[in-house]
């Protein structure tokens, strides 16, 4: 759907793009001074979903696989969190993130080995299959907590040996950690897609035959890609155990998974900052339709409804044709 | 037929789909830097047999030799590395990345790696020259910033064959490049085609038989699979059943 042009827009749209990322960077940075309480929580799930969101736009926006298990590694960054805290008492993120988003890279080379050796259709049920199985072991399993997942009681921090140099029991403090996450991984998938390897993943979107016979071994690139992906759901599930001190296993539940797709068809598949507002939009429109009306899903359908049916790349998709038609008029 | 270098041979290749013999016993030798043409009657299996050395399709039986190497049964990305490059008789292009992006991407191949995930690709400024000088050398250089599934038919041939070019394989295999093309457009493919000639070994599947005889150095005819005859166009030409079982029915 989206030109994958490399090429620069005009200044103007420059412009305007620059100026609406710094207001929107600066009301985050400022949200906790200014923010309730309930509204600084709530913006933490909005950019843990965001970098959730973002991670499998780079599968299925860049790389054209569609994945409907991509909450299998959000689950074990999260169950491997919640046990080193539970278990071992390890509270420290400087152990826990890295620790749990390699258990989460280490999932994604495994899946994605053996889910890469089918395509299409095939490739959704075959993800969708894996993200269920580890659904059942952490359901069944008294290790896991069974259906009532893990509850932690004990906040995170962090720190080095004893120290605690950021508590992150501390709402605000949390926030500001899980804000510049966010905008780390925003800018680290924003290079990577213009980089060689975001431009050979591009390019198997758009004909993998092709790829093969330029002489790109399609199968390699694929699996990084996946483990990749991987690898930042697993941040995005690491921050959430972060913030809700909770793991059970409707994190692992394809609902989820689908729910972030979701989250991209909303916002506008392969443009990156698409999926995380529609993460944005999905969990404030959520939480504001549901304190309405126990029929809260009801109202969420038929705006997703009218969004697919109205702009088909969604968010994004609108604001591109709306800047357009606005450029269009200028003479130039 | 001796004497020159030999880059790429088949012994007794043969492609079988079900009971049908697509590819019967196929021993081509391709000699370093000539034009070797594959032509035939329809359905005689031309894009088979290219489809087989190029790797797409496994031989059923058969060797395939490259560069004093045995290939057979080699992925197609790993023969183009090995400098089997191959184009597509109905384009095979990006759609939706832009002419400059599909030669681009073509001449990126040739880094070490794509393993790079932070700088621009278009940081790489020995790759983005030279995607810009084929798409100068191919008079494509006005449509650089066109998507590549909005430019015609004609142009997205020459892109095919651009990005060929791009990965400088050592033996270009050409699946019917003139294949829809115009009279002009035709002439102008076959002066890029002799040009890419004096650097690399071309393999022709050819419909047009003027293409043929101005361009290649050696002709190859397949009937029903087989080969019925190699030799100079010359020496095709005048072949008795050649010319009855397919230059006769032009005629």
């Amino acid at each position: 759907m989206t030109p994958l042009a490399l090429a620069s827009p005009p200044l103007g749209l420059t412009v305007i793009r620059a100026a609406a990322a710094t207001l929107v960077v600066a009301a985050l940075v400022a949200l906790p001074a200014f923010g309730s309480p309930f509204l600084v929580t709530q913006f933490s799930r909005v950019l843990i979903y965001a970098i959730f969101a973002m991670s499998l736009d780079l599968l299925v926006g860049y790389c054209g696989l569609v994945s409907l298990g991509h909450a299998a590694f959000f689950g074990i960054a999260a169950y491997v969190t919640a046990l080193l805290s539970d278990k071992a008492e390890i509270n420290n993120i400087l152990i826990t993130l890295p620790v749990s988003v390699a258990a989460a890279a280490l999932g994604a080379l495994v899946i994605g080995t053996l889910a890469l050796r089918t395509s299409g259709v095939y490739f959704i049920m075959v993800t969708l299959a894996f993200a269920q199985m580890l659904y059942f072991v952490a359901q069944e399993n008294a290790f896991f907590g069974g259906s009532d997942g893990i509850l932690l009681l004990a906040p995170f921090r962090l720190g080095i040996g004893d120290s605690t140099w950021l508590s992150l029991g501390d709402r605000a403090t949390r926030y500001c950690l899980i804000l510049s996450m966010a905008l780390l991984v925003l800018c680290f998938l924003s290079f990577l897609v213009r980089s060689p390897f975001g431009c050979v993943i591009r390019g198997i979107r758009s004909n993998e035959r092709r790829m093969r016979a330029l002489g790109y071994a399609v199968g390699r690139y694929k699996l990084i890609c996946f483990v990749i992906a991987g690898a930042h759901a697993g941040l995005a599930g690491h921050l959430y155990v972060v913030l809700t001190s909770l793991a059970d296993p409707s994190i692992l539940d394809w609902l989820h998974s689908a729910q972030v797709l979701l989250m991209l068809i909303i916002g506008g598949i392969g443009t990156l900052i698409g999926p995380a507002l529609g993460a944005f939009v999905l969990i404030v429109l959520t939480d504001q339709a549901s304190e309405l009306t126990e029929h809260w899903k009801l109202v969420v359908g038929v705006v997703v409804i009218a969004l697919t049916l109205f702009s088909r790349g969604g968010i994004v998709g609108l604001a591109r044709s709306g800047t357009a038609s606005l450029f269009a008029r200028k003479p130039s | 037929m001796s004497g020159a270098r030999e880059l790429l041979r088949s012994e007794r290749l043969c492609k079988n789909f079900g009971s049908l013999m697509a590819v019967r016993n196929v021993s081509l030798a391709i000699n370093e830097s000539e034009i070797h043409a594959i032509i035939g009657p329809n359905g005689a299996g031309k894009t088979t047999l290219l489809n087989v050395l190029s790797g797409e399709l496994l031989p059923t039986s058969g060797l395939l030799i490259f560069a004093d190497r045995e290939v057979t049964g080699w992925t197609p990305d790993r023969l183009a590395r090995a400098g089997l490059g191959r184009s597509f008789q109905h384009s095979s292009i990006f759609e939706d990345l832009t002419t400059f992006e599909n030669v681009r991407l073509a001449a990126q191949v040739r880094l070490p790696s794509s393993m790079r995930f932070i700088l621009s690709a278009r940081r790489y400024q020995e790759i983005t020259q030279r995607a810009e000088k084929i798409l100068a050398d191919l008079a494509l250089s006005h449509l650089t910033a066109t998507l590549a599934g909005e430019i015609s038919h004609g142009e997205q041939r020459l892109l095919e064959v651009a990005m060929l070019s791009a990965i400088a394989p050592k033996l270009m295999l050409l699946d019917e490049p003139t294949s829809g093309m115009g009279k002009a457009e035709t002439r102008e493919l076959i002066e890029v085609l002799r040009r890419l000639a004096h650097e690399h070994t071309l393999v022709l599947v050819e419909h047009d038989m003027d293409v043929v005889f101005t361009l290649a150095d050696r002709v190859t005819v397949l009937v029903n699979g087989a080969i019925m005859a190699t030799g100079t166009p010359e020496e095709v030409r005048r072949n008795p059943g050649v010319r009855s079982a397919y230059l006769g029915e032009r005629a």
